[in-house]
Formats: structure tokens, sequence, C-alpha cells
């Protein structure tokens, strides 16, 4: 008989006031004895609807039933048949948008926490057990993975235990894309990251770092050098900005610029050599994950006062609930309904305010969210000495600009039929540079298609 | 791992490093510029590239120790490798297809303002040389400018050697007395500046070559924003050349200052762009 509490059992964490001044981990993760009673809340559906909620189709409720039976190895491996990142996804997957969501038990009360459970089989798996190879029987072909990011990593580790030689060229100094320079420490330790990488790289997975593609090796190069076939998977990562008076100004950042060289760079720490602003009071424009990720981190960098500045209500907000959550336990200021219309800067053009006009919701527009308005006259001034983007990107234009048959829609998003591909034959692609900004599980869900499609096409 | 395969010191506080690079040699063109780190504790600067050579799979960065990151790879020897050379970034200069052009260098941004020269020359442009330096001292690269230059014209500020005086006296003197349809101007963002005023009431297109403060150098961090004829641009995709007559030289400066007082790091600038 299932454990019939409303709530789940309750994630220890680092108490708010302490943890806003570090960088560990928020939450420090199930004991063994919170994960099985948590497990026992699992009505075991048949129909499962969770599993639909979930882009890579984890067997939920069949890893859960092993944790309850305290068989960690095997809800682990049961994991692991559909997804390959889980200490990843357990961690910052929106569940509530997805698994979670679709939960009976949320019905009536909190769903079964199957975000935790997952980060928690993953974890005790990497603490407790080496992994295992297996062992692979390779089939002679290679595949080029481009963006060693979350569908990246997902195609090249399906791909890999399909038997393919596998390569991912990655641009910057360390593989893992968004997870590494964007999802700062306290949400997701890099050495997780890492490890889950080295898994890959035991696989056979070969990574070659400092390679940005488009600039030097084009896609067509890489099919010259023997690879069958290429997988896209560069992201979206390039930041927007408002276009309004100031944003020229010192102090001004992309919340891509503020996180990279706090989590890739590692800027907080003093033996690193890339600087940091410690600024007093930040303003980070923008109501998403990567907003929560900029405030959180200014306020451990020291500042005294950070503010969210949202164009539309708490509602409307795309972060993840637990992160909004976690973000006001942190003394995270939440101004709603605001809109920036100017950032104030003194005579050195250092910033000192931000302008905002406040807003009121009107009918919903095509996202399904009701649509701000300015009330005029509404402007008042918030004193800063930083402001944060945080409005959102779009991909890299570099591979589509270099590679001559690979179309790109309005929005620079790279154009994919059912199976991924291209319009460049045997190239495909996933992740934000198909979707534009969107979610690492999403992405790697791209990814593991891919993998798929290209399988099947080379195996013709 | 990137071997240095050459050192030269060219003044006391300007070096020459000899790369191993072949991806990148194979691929760069003038005017591009590549992202380095030195170790994983190390923070990834910008430095445009002066010379390379496809067959040897070598590239030549000059730069000057004024940062804390410049500060520590000029400590680096022959036989050191250093951990990122990411490249060819940036696009390429278009140079067009200019009769006479003038290339100004200022201390050592005339590191590339060199090459520039020569590919010009090599593409059968009448080029004269401006290189202006603060005192005799830390004159580089002469011999070089002057072979590939058909009027060269070095000056100091202190009157040490060559001529006294700013470059764009100079400049100002060549365009009032010959026809000109093209000045490159690379250094300091104050020089650049006044190149770029100088030319303007002439018409004559004028590129200069920007270096801010990145991390990417892919477009991702938008850190190396500057506004051009009122738009904003990224110098890494967009750049690093841009039309002098269009850059807001004032926020760039200020913006490039940022970081300056956080620590002894002086700059985050290779050194190209600071004189």
């Amino acid at each position: 008989m299932a454990d019939m509490s409303p709530k789940k059992t309750p994630m220890p964490e680092q108490p708010p006031l302490v943890r806003n001044k570090n960088f560990k981990e928020v939450s420090t993760g199930y004991t063994p004895e919170m994960a099985m009673a948590e497990a026992n809340r699992c009505l075991n559906c048949k129909n499962k609807p969770c599993v639909s909620g979930c882009p890579v189709n984890v067997q939920i409720p069949d890893f859960i039933s092993k944790i309850a039976e305290g068989d960690f190895k095997g809800a682990y491996q049961k994991i692991t048949e559909n997804n390959a990142l889980p200490a990843v996804c357990g961690r910052v997957c929106p569940q509530e948008m997805q698994c979670e969501g679709k939960c009976v038990r949320g019905i009536k009360g909190e769903s079964v926490a199957i975000g935790r459970l997952e980060r928690f089989a993953a974890d005790y798996y990497m603490q407790n057990f080496e992994k295992e190879i297996p062992v692979i029987k390779k089939n002679g072909k290679k595949v080029a993975v481009v963006g060693g990011g979350p569908s990246g990593l997902t195609c090249a580790g399906e791909l890999a235990r399909k038997g393919y030689d596998v390569t991912i060229f990655e641009a910057f100094h360390t593989a893992g894309g968004v997870l590494v320079y964007g999802i700062p420490e306290f949400r997701l330790p890099k050495a997780i990251v890492k490890k889950e990488i080295e898994g890959l790289e035991a696989l056979g997975v070969k990574i070659m770092t400092d390679m940005v593609i488009g600039k030097v090796l084009s896609v067509d190069e890489i099919f010259l050098m023997g690879f069958d076939a290429v997988f896209i998977g560069s992201g979206a990562g390039l930041p927007m900005f408002m276009g309004i008076e100031g944003e020229g100004s010192v102090g001004v950042y992309s919340a891509n610029e503020f996180l990279t060289r706090i989590n890739l760079m590692k800027a907080y720490m003093d033996e690193y050599d890339t600087p940091i602003k410690r600024s007093n009071s930040v303003a980070v424009v923008g109501g998403g994950n990567v907003a929560m990720d900029a405030a959180r981190s200014a306020k451990r960098l020291g500042a005294e006062n950070v503010y969210i500045i949202y164009r539309r209500g708490e509602e409307e907000m795309p972060a993840r609930k637990e992160e909004v959550h976690h973000a006001k336990e942190e003394q995270i200021d939440f101004k709603l309904l605001c809109n920036p219309v100017r950032i104030i800067a003194d005579e050195n053009s250092r910033v000192i305010g931000i302008e905002c006009v406040k807003m009121e919701l009107g009918e919903p527009d095509a996202s399904g969210r009701r649509r701000p308005k300015e009330i005029e006259g509404s402007n008042f001034v918030i004193d800063v000495d930083a402001v944060i983007m945080a409005l959102g990107t779009s991909p890299n234009p570099l591979i589509r600009t270099t590679t001559t048959g690979i179309e790109a829609n309005k929005r620079g998003c790279l154009v994919v039929d059912e199976t991924m591909q291209t319009t460049k034959d045997n190239v495909y692609a996933g992740g934000d540079a198909v979707t534009g900004a969107a979610t690492v599980i999403l992405a790697m869900g791209a990814g593991k298609k891919a993998a798929n499609a290209i399988d099947e096409k080379l195996s013709k | 791992m990137y071997k240095i395969l050459v050192k030269r010191q060219l003044n006391e506080q300007v070096t020459l490093f000899v790369l191993d690079a072949p991806f990148v040699a194979r691929k760069v063109k003038a005017g591009q510029f590549v992202i380095i780190r030195i170790d994983d504790a190390g923070e990834r600067i910008p430095l445009t590239v002066a010379d390379f050579d496809a067959n040897k799979g070598t590239l030549t960065i000059i730069f000057q120790a004024v940062g804390y990151t410049t500060k520590r790879l000029a400590k680096l020897n022959v036989g050191d490798s250093i951990a990122t050379v990411v490249g060819p970034l940036g696009l390429p200069t278009e140079f067009g297809e200019p009769k006479k052009a003038i290339v100004v260098g200022g201390g050592v941004g005339c590191a590339i303002a060199y090459p520039q020269a020569k590919a010009l020359k090599n593409m059968g442009v009448k080029t004269d040389v401006i290189a202006g330096f603060r005192s005799r001292d830390i004159v580089i690269l002469e011999d070089e400018m002057r072979e590939v230059s058909d009027g060269f014209y070095l000056t100091t500020d202190d009157g040490s050697y060559g001529e006294k005086g700013l470059v764009t006296e100079v400049l100002k003197r060549l365009i009032d007395n010959d026809k000109y349809d093209l000045v490159i101007a690379i250094g300091p963002l104050p020089m650049m500046k006044f190149v770029a005023k100088t030319t303007e009431p002439y018409g004559i297109k004028t590129i200069v070559s920007l270096n801010p403060i990145m991390i990417d150098g892919t477009g991702m961090c938008g850190g190396c924003r500057v506004s051009v004829g009122g738009e904003t641009k990224f110098a890494c995709v967009d750049g690093p050349d841009f039309d002098g007559h269009l850059v807001d030289f004032d926020e760039l400066s200020r913006r490039n200052a940022f970081y300056r007082e956080e620590e002894a790091h002086a700059c985050r600038l290779g050194g190209i762009n600071n004189g």
C-alpha cells in the first residue's frame, strides 16, 4: 500500500541565509531512508502518465519501485536505459511541467518527487559503484558532434553505445555547454558534469576542445575528414539586449557573460585569474531560470540588494518553481509587472540606476500568456550599480553562415525534418540550435532522437 | 596544449611568440584573432594574429605585458605550452581594392599594422606606413615595416627618434598632399579615434581594429559589444575591424577600463590597444 501522505518527503537544504553566501549546492539530496519513503508514495499507475511527460521516456514507476525495494543500483540502471545524464536531469529538469506535472498524486496534494528520486539514484550510484563500461562492438562508422552541451553529449553517448566512432568538437576549453558555463555550481556541481563526461569518454567518445566549427573547420571539411554524419548541437548562445538607453554603460552585462565568468572561468575563486565585479545592488532583467541563476549568483558574490525585474507576473514566469522559491528564500527582491525603460549612468558612464515602468496584464498573446501593458506615468527608479540582462538567447550563426545547404528560419533556428535531419544530407541538428533557447532535457531528447535517426540512416 | 616554438623580446615590454597551432594556422587570415588561456586557472584573452605559416602550422602573436595575464604570458619560454589557442575568430580584414593606402600603427599596435601593410603590399597597393611610439626605446619592427612600405614615417612623442609629434600630424600632411583611398589604424583607442577624426573630413575609408573585453570570442558573452553607427555590434563576430568613422570610441574606452581597478590586473586586453 502506498504512503498516502499529501506532501513530498522534504529535501534537506542549506539554510537560505547560509547558502546565499556560498556556491555549494543548495539541496544536499535524499538519504536512502528518505528516498525509500518518497518512493513509497508512488502508486505505480498502469498507464504511467509520468512517462508520457518525460522527453526521453524514462521508465519512471519502474525505477521508483526499485528504490522502494532498496535496489538503488537497479534503479540507476533502469533510468540510464533512457537517460544518459540522470544526475544532471534530476537537478535541472522542470519536473513540474513534465513528469511530476502528470503525476496522479499531484491532483490531490503534491506529486511524487520524481526529480529528487532520479537525482538520488544517480548520486548514490556515482558514490558507491564504479561505472560499468559495456563492451561495445565498433561498427567502423564515424560521426562528428558539433558542440558538447546536453544535446551533443546525449547524441554522442547514444551513438557510442551503438558502436559508432564519435568525436565531439567543442568550442570552449571544456565540454558541457550550458551545464558548465550557464548553470551555477550551487544548482549543478561541476564535478557531476565532469563525471558524466568522463563516462562518455570511457565509452570511447573523443572530445576535441578549442574547435569553433564554422571557423577552424567547416561542416564540409568535417565530411572530408572521413565522418559519415554530423550532428549540430551548437546551442543558442547569442544574448539578446533590450535596446534601451544606457545599455552600453559600464556595469551592464548579459547573463551569459556574468554566468560564464563565474561558472566556467570560476571568477569567484581567488585562485582563478578571470575578474568579476562585486556590485552592491544588482538588477537582473528577466524571469527565466537564467535570470534566477544570475540573481542568486550576484547575491553570493556579496551584493546587498538583488532585484529581479520582470514585465509579467509570477504566474507567467518561465523559471522552474523551485528556483523562484529558492531565490525568494535567499532574499532576492522580485519587482514583478515592471519593465525597464532606461539605464541611468553617472558622468563616467557607470550604472547608477534603472528606470522602470509598472505594467498591467491584458489579453493573452500568441504564447498564451497575458500580454503586459505599460501603466502610463508609473515610472520609478531603482538605485543599482549593475544590470544583468537575462532576456533569452538566439542560435549562433557561425555554422549556418559557413556551410552551404543548411537552412534556418527567420529566428536563425536550423530547420530539421521529423528525423532531425537538416536540409543538408547526413547533417542532423538538435537542441537550442533548432528550438531556440529551451531546456536541458528537451535538448537531450533531440540528441537522442537524432542519434537513432543517424543510426537508422547509416545502417542502411 | 600549444607549444611556444620561438620567443623574441621586441622591447622591454613587448614579446613575440611563435606558437604551434596547426588547425588555426591553416585557416587564419589577416585581421583575425585568437583567444588564448595559459592554464586551467587562466583567463581567456583575445590577441590579434600578427603572422602565420599555414605549411608549418604556426601562428605569431605579439603582446605587451601590461595586464595580469600578459605579464604571466611574457614569463613563459620556448618549449613551454599554453592550454588554449582557439580561432581563427572574427572576420578577416576587408581591404577592398584600394589604389593607395596608409597604415597607421601606434606602439604595440604596430605588431598588427605591419602584417596589414605587408598584405596590402602583396596585393600591389602603394602603401605608406606611419608608426608612432612614445620614445626610442620602445620602437618595434622598424626594419620590417620599412621594408613593406613605400613611404615610412616614424614619430616619437618625445622626439627621441624619428619625427617629434603625433601620428595624426604626419597623417594630415600626407592626405593634404596626396590622394589616398584607404587608411588602416591599429593602436591605442585614443590614437584610433583621432586618426578617424583626421580622415573623416576627407571622406577616406578608415578601418580600425578593436580588441575589447571578451570571453568566448564566438558571440556568446556579449562583453565585446561596441556601438558602431548607433547599432550594437559584437567585436568578436562582426569585427574586430570596423569603420573608424562610426565607432563610439568614448563608450568603448570606458567599457574597456571596467575591470582595471579590480585586481592588479591592469587591463583585460592583450595589449594591442592600450599603447
